[in-house]
């Protein structure tokens, strides 16, 4: 281990060994918190949007030129800009300059992957549930979201991955959140907190990519992910 | 019974697949649809559910017109089988079977066990009910696929290329399985394949559609194989139709021979002195039970011992009262004596043994029924 590293190594101590690190409006329990809040909010927004729409594309068709456009948009949307954008417009008194970036950021993961999910599912299949006599409220419930679920939860988690690391961004408009170590230890010259900040960022995304891959166990028919024991 | 009134089906381009149908698929029977692709056959069967509107005419059922009906409750009286069997993958297979009863508000509880009688119904072992459809094989997915078809009782059953995805052998299985059950339910099924020998295997009654969905016959398969309206559909039904009718010909016509048997047991002299006074140089040689073991030509033995000893040469045998002509035929080509042995439907004793010339009396008698009037003729 070269002495950089090392140094590094101290400064994850310093920053995480530190008592004043973990109270206060300062401390890194209301941090995560503040953090997750965002997110949660963004994503529940962001999936109230996309996944009725998706699923309301898909099933019927219409609309598909829309999709693209969505898709083409998620490529070329900065973030950041946008965020430094609606703040100069609406000012830091509200949550909203932050979340509607990330709420913009979140809806064509979720969107694209729903409706292709929904579009993707075996025509013979669709046909047969008509055929069974499902109306096509019934065929889209317990037949198309079933099947499509692999992949309306991979949209989701693409999102909330997204979600997690930009709301880092929050920072910038002096809202709190894990990002506010970052920035504010930039600030300052404070590389321990800039560092504590991050590894805190990558572990936080990392927990929210195991609670989809368990949701998607829990969710997804044993059928459709065909992860089941053959008796 | 589904009746077609002067049904078209004419798309926005201008295609017309069905045109100008008029039809009868009478209550009980299975009708089957035939034709090359493109021929409008899976058209004009998903008409039948409202899956597709006509453009015009109408098509009822048991005199009422579809078009009066809303397709959900329609389709929940009409079973519906497609090719790859289209099992809703999340489910297990007791709850793919269970679906229209769950639609119809039945209980769970009596959806399933009435699944599971189902199940067992199409030969399917009890263990598949919790397993899912990936974990079953083509032809098992398809009994699925029909017992699901079932699960309400419907008086109707549609079937549009139900065996086309699975092999030889499975697909053989499939339509016994189909016509044994059928024995039983006596359904109106509508039936669609491009397979004129499952058309005539399956049919009651076979029409024959062309390319632009128009009607080229409709007649029972054997009045189809003797009669064909033109050259389309003689055609369409291939080589040796004349071979192929004699699958609908009986052997009631075919006389037996009661007196061409020998019993293992006997010397070689007796079954040469039998030979003699039946004037045949064959005899068939039957066990203790009657049953037959080969054929023998005693006057190409050595004269001493019995037949026990002796090589028998091959034999074929039919189901008196049961198999065609054409089986008889076929087990007659199968022994170098030239003679078919009739067997029992229970036992398999001998009842007797068909030679040359009775094969070739009820040949003759077959072929002049072609052309005046084929008693199947419909």
């Amino acid at each position: 281990m070269g002495a950089g590293e090392e140094e590094r190594v101290n400064w994850l101590i310093e920053f995480f060994g530190d008592p004043a690190n973990w109270s206060g409006p300062d401390g890194i329990p209301l941090r995560l918190l503040e953090h997750l809040l965002f997110s949660v909010a963004a994503l529940a927004l962001a999936a109230l949007v996309a996944i009725p729409l998706g699923l309301w594309i898909g099933h019927t068709g219409r609309g598909s030129l829309f999709i693209v456009v969505a898709a083409n948009l998620a490529r070329a949307l900065p973030t950041l800009g946008l965020v430094v954008l609606i703040v100069m417009l609406l000012g830091t008194a509200s949550v909203w300059p932050v979340l509607i970036p990330l709420v913009a950021l979140a809806v064509p993961a979720i969107l694209v992957n729903t409706f292709e999910g929904i579009r993707g599912v075996d025509p013979e299949l669709r046909d047969a549930a008509y055929g069974m006599g499902l109306s096509g409220r019934q065929v889209l419930g317990r037949v198309l979201v079933p099947v499509a679920l692999p992949l309306i939860l991979l949209g989701l988690r693409l999102a909330a991955i997204q979600i997690v690391a930009t709301a880092a961004v929050a920072a910038y408009t002096g809202l709190g959140g894990l990002g506010r170590y970052i920035i504010d230890g930039l600030a300052i010259r404070d590389y321990p907190t800039v560092l504590g900040g991050s590894v805190l960022i990558v572990l936080f995304a990392l927990a929210a990519q195991f609670l989809f891959v368990m949701a998607e166990r829990v969710a997804v028919s044993p059928g459709v992910s065909r992860r089941v024991k053959v008796r | 019974m589904i009746t077609f009134d002067g049904v078209t089906k004419r798309y926005a381009d201008g295609t017309v697949a069905v045109d100008d149908l008029h039809l009868e698929a009478p209550t009980g029977e299975i009708t089957v649809f035939v034709g090359p692709s493109g021929c409008g056959k899976t058209t004009s069967l998903r008409m039948i559910n409202r899956m597709i509107d006509a453009t015009h005419g109408t098509i009822s059922l048991d005199g009422v017109d579809v078009r009066t009906i809303d397709p959900p409750t329609l389709r929940r009286g009409i079973g519906y089988v497609i090719q790859q069997a289209g099992l809703f993958p999340h489910r297990t297979i007791v709850d793919n079977i269970a679906t229209v009863p769950h639609l119809l508000g039945w209980s769970r509880k009596k959806a399933r066990a009435h699944a599971l009688e189902l199940l067992d119904r199409v030969g399917l072992a009890p263990e598949l009910a919790g397993r899912y459809p990936f974990q079953l094989s083509g032809g098992q997915q398809q009994r699925v696929g029909v017992a699901r078809a079932l699960a309400a009782d419907p008086p109707v059953l549609l079937m549009d290329e139900p065996f086309s995805a699975v092999d030889p052998v499975v697909r053989t299985s499939l339509q016994d399985e189909l016509l044994r059950l059928q024995a039983e339910l006596n359904k109106t099924i509508v039936f669609v394949t491009h397979d004129i020998d499952e058309a005539i295997k399956l049919g009651d009654r076979v029409a024959v559609l062309r390319v632009g969905g128009r009607l080229a016959q409709v007649a029972a398969p054997a009045a189809l194989l003797s009669a064909p309206a033109d050259e389309f559909v003689a055609e369409f039904l291939g080589r040796d139709r004349g071979i192929r009718r004699l699958s609908f010909v009986s052997d009631a016509s075919l006389r037996l021979r009661p007196d061409l048997t020998v019993p293992a047991s006997s010397p070689v002299s007796e079954a040469a002195g039998r030979a003699a006074s039946a004037q045949s140089p064959w005899l068939a040689v039957v066990d203790a039970g009657d049953r037959p073991l080969g054929w023998v030509n005693p006057a190409e033995l050595p004269r001493d011992g019995t037949l026990e000893g002796v090589r028998l040469l091959p034999y074929g045998t039919f189901v008196h009262g049961r198999d065609s002509l054409r089986t008889a035929l076929d087990a007659a080509l199968l022994s170098p004596s030239g003679c078919a042995i009739a067997v029992a439907e229970d036992g398999g004793a001998v009842v007797g043994v068909a030679t040359r010339e009775s094969l070739d009396e009820a040949l003759a008698l077959a072929a002049s029924d072609v052309g005046n009037g084929d008693p199947a003729n419909g």
